[in-house]
């Protein structure tokens, strides 16, 4: 009977052990954002004399009554705000119809074109940047919405997502409505377009998170300051640095752009988790 | 399923006059109309791009014309150019920086953490809290880490007196600086897919090795690793493909100094093509980025393939 005993007990200490590891990794998660949120809630001045001062009081909210008075911020996030829209917009209604299509229609090419759209998910963003960038430019496109908008919309990725989705529900549906003599498009409408509203949430929430996140390209297109979109915005009142006289203005910014989205995870965080696990495995 | 539905037509002719065309599963062109907006948008702004960037990348091209055919010219200046050269192995070098550590500490975290209770779901939703946040603000954050002075990292140093590893101006740290940012970056979703993982394995396997006594390190190497293996390997290939497009950690932390050392090939495109404005080079950098990532992915491909045969 000594044994169990001792097994249970080496368990207990390793155990600690692990317990230890994931609490030491949990403080570096949130050691650095709570750095941030201290340092912007501090008068300049005091910061430069000593940084310790973070830990003590006076706190101010100055910084953050600064960043909604003087920065370009609410242009910004309305910028964001329609491109991240526009494209989840699109993307979904495009998805929805074009992976109806894939999955229930036949039509002459259906499978060879399937291929190539799924060869799509394989070509990044960087190897067509050059050429997207180049065509943008001989159209007027660049600093505009619909120059922001667009290329997410040649994404395959939420075709694919949609046309598995459409082929896991059951074909009688269809057919039930079909001997009714309803057209192809009413049945996509009122039949099953009802039943994929998961996967639009999913699709929805993924094609946004990754708009409003994007920095490659609204970087090269966007280059007139009222276009910015709120990353590439806060990237460039982050070139004065050093010039470190706005550190706590900057790290207020910061907060105010990363706490509504942060907000949003905390609230439809069951979405998001499948959304960006299922992208990855696709 | 097309049979069922054709043979009321032969069998009972009064059928076919209330549905015309019964054969609903041959090919009709009007069923082109539902897949035709999107793959307007693909060809446009996909395809034609691709085609055009390999042709680009044979040209000395600017902004708005393709210039003379050089042939293979970009490629031979691209593979002479030092800074190039150096930005193919900082890529490589950050992957090697990154992916182990993602996947390791990915799988670590979701071995502790695939239990039922609160603090391990409240613990879930922090590790992967970062994820969320845009390239711009988890920069932000780092540098105010790394920043020599108000630094969170120089401040704890100074708590004993010491001095902080200068992360982004010394040249042998600057990329390890960039790679621990990433890792914060990252850490949530090889975690997720982990824990998707282990959460299909079946439970009555654990049951009978408890029965048996197997200790939790026999359990964890001869029940637990065997299963997950196509996920790690899973894992691990789609972080290479992420991880080669560094770019945002790269300009917005070291503008890709010290002397071209954290300068990735993205960052290089970026620079050639739309700071120098030599699009023909650009595009051929970026043909080069396209076929590495190209050869990731097809071995995901491979994997994932081999997945779905199994189950």
């Amino acid at each position: 009977m000594r044994a169990p005993a001792i097994s249970i007990k080496g368990r207990a200490f390793g155990d600690r052990v692990l317990l230890a590891l994931v609490i030491l990794l949990s403080i570096v998660m949130l050691a650095p954002v709570l750095w941030v949120i201290g340092l912007s809630l501090k008068e300049n001045a005091e910061l430069m004399a000593n940084p310790n001062s973070v830990f003590q009081a006076p706190y101010t909210l100055k910084n953050y009554i600064n960043t909604i008075g003087t920065s370009s911020v609410f242009i910004w996030v309305f910028n964001s705000i329609i491109v991240s829209g526009g494209l989840t917009l699109g993307t979904l209604i495009l998805s929805s119809l074009a992976g109806y299509g894939f999955a229930r229609l036949n039509f002459p090419g259906r499978n060879i074109l399937f291929v190539v759209v799924l060869f799509g998910l394989a070509v990044p963003e960087q190897a067509v940047l050059v050429a997207r960038h180049q065509i943008f430019s001989l159209l007027n496109f660049h600093n505009t919405y619909h120059g922001l908008i667009l290329p997410g919309l040649s994404a395959s990725f939420g075709v694919f997502l949609m046309t598995q989705y459409f082929k896991a529900i059951p074909k009688e549906l269809d057919e039930a409505a079909m001997l009714d003599n309803a057209s192809r498009f009413r049945i996509f409408w009122k039949v099953l377009l009802p039943l994929t509203v998961p996967a639009q949430a999913t699709l929805g929430i993924f094609t946004f998170l990754g708009a409003w996140n994007d920095y490659l390209w609204p970087l090269i297109s966007a280059t007139k300051k009222d276009m910015y979109t709120l990353t590439v915005g806060m990237a460039s009142t982050q070139t004065n640095f050093a010039q470190s006289e706005g550190i706590g203005f900057l790290m207020a910014q910061a907060v105010f752009a990363g706490a509504p989205i942060l907000i949003v995870y905390l609230f439809f965080q069951k979405y998001i988790v499948t959304a960006v696990s299922g992208a990855a495995v696709r | 399923m097309a049979d069922r539905l054709t043979m009321p037509q032969t069998a009972m002719p009064a059928a076919s006059v209330r549905a015309p065309s019964v054969d609903i599963y041959a090919p009709q062109w009007r069923n082109f109309m539902f897949v035709a907006p999107f793959l307007f948008f693909f060809t446009t702004l996909l395809v034609v791009p691709l085609l055009w960037g390999m042709w680009l990348s044979f040209h000395k091209a600017d902004t708005f014309s393709s210039g003379n055919f050089v042939g293979f010219g970009n490629y031979i200046r691209l593979f002479h150019d030092k800074v190039f050269l150096q930005s193919v192995w900082n890529t490589f070098y950050f992957v090697l920086l990154t992916v182990p550590a993602l996947a390791l500490i990915g799988l670590f975290l979701a071995l502790c953490l695939n239990r039922r209770t609160r603090t391990a779901a409240v613990l879930r939703t922090l590790f992967f809290s970062s994820s969320v946040l845009s390239v711009t603000i988890v920069t932000l954050i780092w540098r105010i880490v790394f920043i020599p002075n108000v630094g969170l990292l120089s401040t704890i140093y100074g708590w004993f007196g010491a001095t902080a590893p200068a992360f982004i101006s010394d040249p042998s740290l600057a990329m390890i600086g960039i790679a621990i940012a990433t890792v914060w970056w990252c850490i949530g979703l090889p975690m997720m897919l982990f824990l998707s993982a282990l959460q299909q394995i079946p439970q009555d396997i654990y049951e009978a090795a408890a029965l048996d006594n197997a200790s939790r390190w026999q359990t964890l190497r001869s029940i637990t690793l065997p299963s997950i293996k196509r996920t790690f390997i899973l894992v691990v290939i789609v972080q290479i493909v992420l991880q080669f497009q560094l770019f945002g950690q790269a300009w917005l932390m070291t503008r890709g100094g010290p002397n071209n050392l954290t300068k990735p090939i993205v960052l290089y495109i970026y620079d050639t093509a739309f700071r120098r404005w030599d699009l023909g080079m650009g595009a051929a950098a970026s043909e080069v980025l396209f076929i590495l990532i190209l050869i990731a992915a097809m071995a995901q491909y491979l994997v994932t393939r081999n997945n779905a045969d199994r189950t």
